[in-house]
Formats: C-alpha cells, sequence, structure tokens
C-alpha cells in the first residue's frame, strides 16, 4: 500500500514540476488547449442540434395517445382516409372519453410557404386542420395569448416555436396563403414540442379550402391508459372496413426524428474528429516541447532512481490537464452559447420546418470533456514514451 | 589493459574490471574507455583526474549505474550492476548512490526542503518522517535555516550543499559528485569540499569525485588520473 503511495508521490513530484513550468511554453500549451477547446465547441455546438430536435420530437408525443393512419404510411403526408373511417376507429375499444364523446381527432395536413424570420427565403410550414377534440387529446396544447380558432371560419392559431420562426405570424394579422387568408386569433404552446411548429385551423375550413372533400390524413385517439393501446391496436388493424396501421405517438416521432438526428450527429462527429486530429497534432507538439525544455529535469529525476513509469504517467497527467482544461473551456462556452439556442430544421418526414432549442445536455459535455481526454492521451504517449527512454547519462548534460 | 589501481580487494566497495565504453555517433566509433580496471575501498574519498574528454565522467555514470558498459563488469558492494535490469537498476541508485552535479540540477519549482526530499519518495518512509530526515540533512550542511528557500533564492554555494543535502539524505552507500565545484567561486569552492570531506572523515562516506582542480583533487584521500580512456598515474594524499 505504502509502495503505492510512493509511486503516487513520485508522480505527483514530477507532475508538479510539468505543470509549473507550463507557463514557460505557454505560447504552445495555450494553443493547444484552444485546439482542444475548439474541438469540444464544434463537437458539443453540432450535436447540440441533434439532441435539441430529438428533444422537441420526443416531448410531442404522449404514450396515452394512438396515432392511426393509412397502413403502409410512414408519415401523416402520406396517409389519407374518408370521414366514415373517423366514425369507426372512435368506435374502438380503449379510448379515453370526455363531455363531447370519445376523445378522438380527425386530422389533415397541408404544407405551406412562409418567410424566415432570420433570412427571409421561403420555407415549409404546417397547417394542420383539427377539430375541437384535438385540445383534448393533445392536452399539452394551451393558448398562451388571444383565443382558439372559432369552427367554421378562416382563423388560425399559431405556435410559439413558428411566430419566432417566420415572418408576418403576429397576432391579429392576416396570413395570405394561396387564395385564402387567414386570421391570426391565437397563440399556444406545446410544452416545447413539434405543435408549436405548426398552425392549426377548423379541419372542416382547411377541407374546403384545399378542396380534400371529406378526408382526412391521421387520427389521433387518447386512449384510457397507455396500456389500452394493445387491445385499441389489436381490433383497428383486424377491423376489415379499414385499412389502418395504429402506432403510440412517442413512437412516431422518435421514428421521425430518427434521421435529422442521425445525420446531425454523423456531421457534428465527422467535423469534430477531422479537428481532433489537428489538435493531437498540436498537444503532440507541447509534449515534445515540454519534454525537451525538461530534459535535464527528467534526466534528474531518473538519475535519483525514479522509474521510467513515473516519468511517463507524469508526462501524459500534464498533457490530460491541458486537455481537461481545454475540454472544459469548450464545453462550457459551448453551453453558453449554444443551450437554449432556437434555430429551425427540416423534418425530412413532413418536409417542414421544426422549431426547436439547442439542447447541450450534461451526456454532450461528459463526451465532449472524454473525447478531450482522449486527444490528451494521444497527444502526450509518445512524448511521455520519448521521456521514459532518454538516456539519463546524456539528458543530464543537456 | 591497464593495471588494477586500488585497494586490497577484500575492501573494495567499487570494482570495475576490464571496462570499456564505446560511443557511435553515425558512422564515427568513439572509444572511451579502454579495458579499464578500478578498485576504490569502502571509506576512501577518491579524486579521478583527468583533462577533458579522458573518459572522467563516463566512468563515474558507468560506476553510478546511469549508464551500461559496452564490455567489462562492474561490481558495487559485491552486486554486479551492469547485469540489472533498467527498472532494477533505477532501484538500485535510488538505494545505493548518492549523485552531486557540477550545475546542482535542483529543481526550481521546489523548496531546499521538497528537493532534499525527493529521493525519499522512493522509500517506504512516510510524509514526516521523510520531512525529518531533510531537515537533518539540511542542518548537515548548514542550511537549517534556508529550508523554505527555493533553488533561484539562494547562492551557488548554497544550492551546492542543497544538492549534497540531497545525495546524502537516503544514507547511501557511496557519494559520486561530477566537478561538484565546477561551477561555483574559489571560497564557496573550499565549502564544499570542506563538507565533502568532513562527510568521508566523520561519516565514513565512500566518495567518487570527478575534477580537473588539483586544489580540490588535493582534499581527497587518493587521486587517480585519466587519460585517453586508462587511468595512468595515482597519488595517495
Amino acid at each position: 500500500m505504502r509502495g503505492w503511495a510512493n509511486w503516487i508521490s513520485q508522480v505527483g513530484a514530477m507532475t508538479r514540476m510539468g505543470l509549473s513550468t507550463v507557463m514557460e511554453r505557454k505560447g504552445s500549451s495555450v494553443a493547444t488547449m484552444f485546439g482542444i477547446a475548439g474541438v469540444v465547441l464544434v463537437f458539443v455546438a453540432v450535436l447540440s442540434i441533434g439532441e435539441g430536435f430529438r428533444r422537441t420530437m420526443v416531448v410531442s408525443g404522449d404514450p396515452g395517445v394512438a396515432m392511426v393512419m393509412r397502413a403502409g404510411s410512414d408519415t401523416e403526408m402520406m396517409s389519407i382516409f374518408g370521414g366514415r373511417s373517423v366514425h369507426w376507429i372512435a368506435d374502438a375499444p380503449g379510448i379515453a372519453r370526455s363531455d363531447q364523446g370519445p376523445l378522438v381527432s380527425a386530422q389533415l395536413f397541408v404544407i405551406i410557404n412562409l418567410p424566415k424570420r432570420s433570412s427571409g427565403t421561403d420555407a415549409n410550414v404546417p397547417l394542420r386542420g383539427v377539430d375541437a377534440r384535438a385540445f383534448g387529446v393533445s392536452d399539452a396544447v394551451r393558448i398562451v395569448a388571444g383565443r382558439r380558432f372559432q369552427p367554421g371560419r378562416g382563423e388560425v392559431i399559431v405556435g410559439v416555436g413558428a411566430a419566432r420562426a417566420f415572418a408576418g405570424l403576429d397576432l391579429g394579422a392576416t396570413l395570405h396563403v394561396g387564395r385564402h387568408q387567414w386570421k391570426i386569433v391565437g397563440f399556444f404552446e406545446a410544452n416545447g414540442g413539434l405543435p408549436e411548429s405548426e398552425i392549426w385551423t377548423d379541419a372542416v375550413v382547411l377541407q374546403g379550402a384545399y378542396e380534400r372533400g371529406n378526408s382526412y390524413q391521421s387520427v389521433l385517439a387518447r386512449l384510457q391508459s397507455p396500456e389500452a393501446f394493445g387491445r385499441f391496436r389489436e381490433v383497428l388493424e383486424a377491423d376489415p372496413r379499414l385499412n389502418v396501421k395504429v402506432v403510440r405517438q412517442t413512437d412516431y416521432f422518435i421514428e421521425q426524428s430518427r434521421t435529422v438526428y442521425r445525420v446531425v450527429t454523423g456531421l457534428g462527429v465527422t467535423i469534430a474528429a477531422l479537428m481532433a486530429v489537428g489538435a493531437v497534432f498540436g498537444a503532440l507538439n507541447t509534449m515534445y516541447t515540454a519534454v525537451s525544455a525538461r530534459t535535464r529535469e527528467i534526466a534528474t529525476f531518473r538519475a535519483l532512481g525514479f522509474g521510467g513509469g513515473a516519468v511517463m504517467v507524469s508526462v501524459l497527467a500534464e498533457s490530460l490537464c491541458l486537455a481537461l482544461i481545454g475540454g472544459g473551456v469548450g464545453g462550457g462556452l459551448g453551453y453558453v452559447i449554444f443551450d437554449g439556442f432556437q434555430a429551425a430544421t427540416m423534418n425530412w418526414q413532413s418536409f417542414s420546418q421544426v422549431a426547436f432549442q439547442l439542447d447541450v445536455t450534461p451526456g454532450l459535455l461528459f463526451g465532449g470533456v472524454a473525447g478531450a481526454l482522449m486527444i490528451g492521451l494521444i497527444g502526450g504517449v509518445f512524448p511521455a514514451v520519448r521521456a521514459a527512454s532518454l538516456p539519463v547519462a546524456m539528458a543530464l548534460r543537456a | 589493459m591497464s593495471a588494477v589501481l586500488g585497494t586490497s580487494g577484500e575492501r573494495a566497495l567499487v570494482c570495475v574490471r576490464g571496462v570499456d565504453k564505446v560511443f557511435r555517433r553515425g558512422d564515427e566509433v568513439l572509444r572511451i574507455l579502454h579495458g579499464l580496471d578500478l578498485e576504490v575501498g569502502r571509506g576512501e574519498f577518491l579524486a579521478l583526474m583527468g583533462p577533458s574528454g579522458s573518459g572522467k565522467s563516463t566512468l563515474l555514470n558507468l560506476i553510478g549505474g546511469l549508464d551500461r558498459p559496452t564490455r567489462g563488469e562492474i561490481m558495487i558492494g559485491g552486486e554486479r550492476i551492469d547485469r540489472l535490469a533498467d527498472r532494477k537498476l533505477a532501484e538500485w541508485r535510488g538505494r545505493h548512490v548518492g549523485l552531486v552535479f557540477q550545475f546542482y540540477n535542483l529543481l526550481p519549482v521546489l523548496s531546499a526542503q521538497r528537493n532534499v526530499e525527493l529521493p525519499l519518495l522512493l522509500t517506504p518512509l512516510a510524509r514526516a518522517r521523510r520531512r525529518r530526515q531533510a531537515a537533518i540533512a539540511l542542518s548537515m550542511v548548514g542550511l537549517s535555516h534556508r529550508v523554505n528557500h527555493y533553488p533561484r533564492q539562494l547562492s551557488g554555494g548554497e544550492q551546492q550543499r542543497v544538492g549534497i543535502a540531497r545525495a546524502i539524505v537516503t544514507d547511501p552507500t557511496l557519494l559520486l559528485c561530477d566537478e561538484p565545484t565546477g561551477d561555483l567561486d574559489r571560497k564557496s569552492g573550499d565549502e564544499i569540499l570542506g563538507l565533502l570531506q568532513a562527510l568521508n572523515r566523520d561519516h565514513g562516506k565512500t566518495i567518487i569525485m570527478v575534477t580537473h582542480d588539483p586544489h580540490a583533487s588535493a582534499r581527497a584521500t587518493r587521486v587517480v588520473h585519466l587519460d585517453k580512456g586508462q587511468l595512468s598515474a595515482e597519488a595517495t594524499a
């Protein structure tokens, strides 16, 4: 036990010597720390896009809500069924009820173009037709300004994310889309979920405006409990009058986020990895310089009887300290700059914009710092080996 | 092979037999020591003299286990150190050898006390005991009042005293000094030599000192000369 304690004391003494001379090599040391900080910053920044997008999609789902689409459809965009089917669906077992009857909401979904506030360029925005029961099914939705739209009138309510991202979406303003005009009568929130990126109106009005007849694209049903989902799906998918598939809303949104999350994560990791290669060379250069500048001190330790292992560990410890500081700075800056930053990107499943907040999670920060330490380790290991294998007698004369 | 120079073999602490040391620099082969034999008895204070490039420091490094001979044997206290693996050799150095360098080789970021304590980190001593032992070593070299000073706050002579305290703190078998007064003025050099003499005389330390200064070698109990890699002459003080 005491042997280990002494070995740690040896490493401590040598590491202290190394760290106390960092400022004598501040040029290369600071460059290395900034290089590593840059890698972590980019890593955290890009991956926070994916995390934020995924979080928005995940919080959009409710395990107690089932989503019914036409069989073979992966998204609402590809789904369609007539109004009679909605009645058959509403008769299925396990659906929660309110004063207005079963909590089932048939929905229609069209894409409109609106200019972004940030760039002025047009982007796709979902315009969703719902009925009054939609507010009972999607109970996270609540009006935060103005009021709900009136059924049968050309009125819309706008999600707060869409209002932030797109020009012209102001309370009381009139939205001109093609030949149609929509009056904005309210803003709503949905716990930061996907509906906040949408504009909602009366489904029947939307059917008329877009000549969709009595057709819908999806039906949302609030279940009596999440456990009622299995029976609900079983009955509907077996009903010979219907040709539908039933998914839990949470699963639908997780699946919807998968493509964007993978693309963004892959991009972030690739960019960070390329930058990390450069940072490794920076760390190598710094640590070779450090070993070179301390050749005589290292040789003195060796001459006194310190082992090569302790020398190696002390050089690695110095490299890891620089990397840890760089990683901490990069992660800290990433958190301060990007966490909560408002952004919007294309949801490739619905071909519409999703407004979301960048999310710098503890996992991302941990991953960034772990990556920084890896850079420090790789950048330190070769100089550490060189330090440990210096010919003592020759190095004493350096 | 040169003649064996030294004391009677039975009492010898250091036995160097038939040692060659060759360095290669590119295609060039530098033969620094040729079939060198030397014995140093316990309690001796040996001065190793010779011109620059004669191989004095190389021989000292071989005896101290800082380098390995190309050929030949080096026995210290009956142990063949030229056969020890690197790790064992480092451990052996830590236990048996005290080194005093021309340029002190103190660590500038550590106080005198901590510099002296360094070799004790290789021992199983607890921290309090290490501190006590370092304090004793510093008092032996007359630096009790400078324990918390850093090297930059000490004169050259004082730094070398710290270097000597560091060399003796583990109570080594052998003290090896490479030009210990080479970077000092005459007065400070005399004080250092007096200190080494006292360590030899009063504490029985075996000392091998490399020097090219006759004034320094006069303090030794025996002087050997090295020239072109071979011991050439010897004198007893």
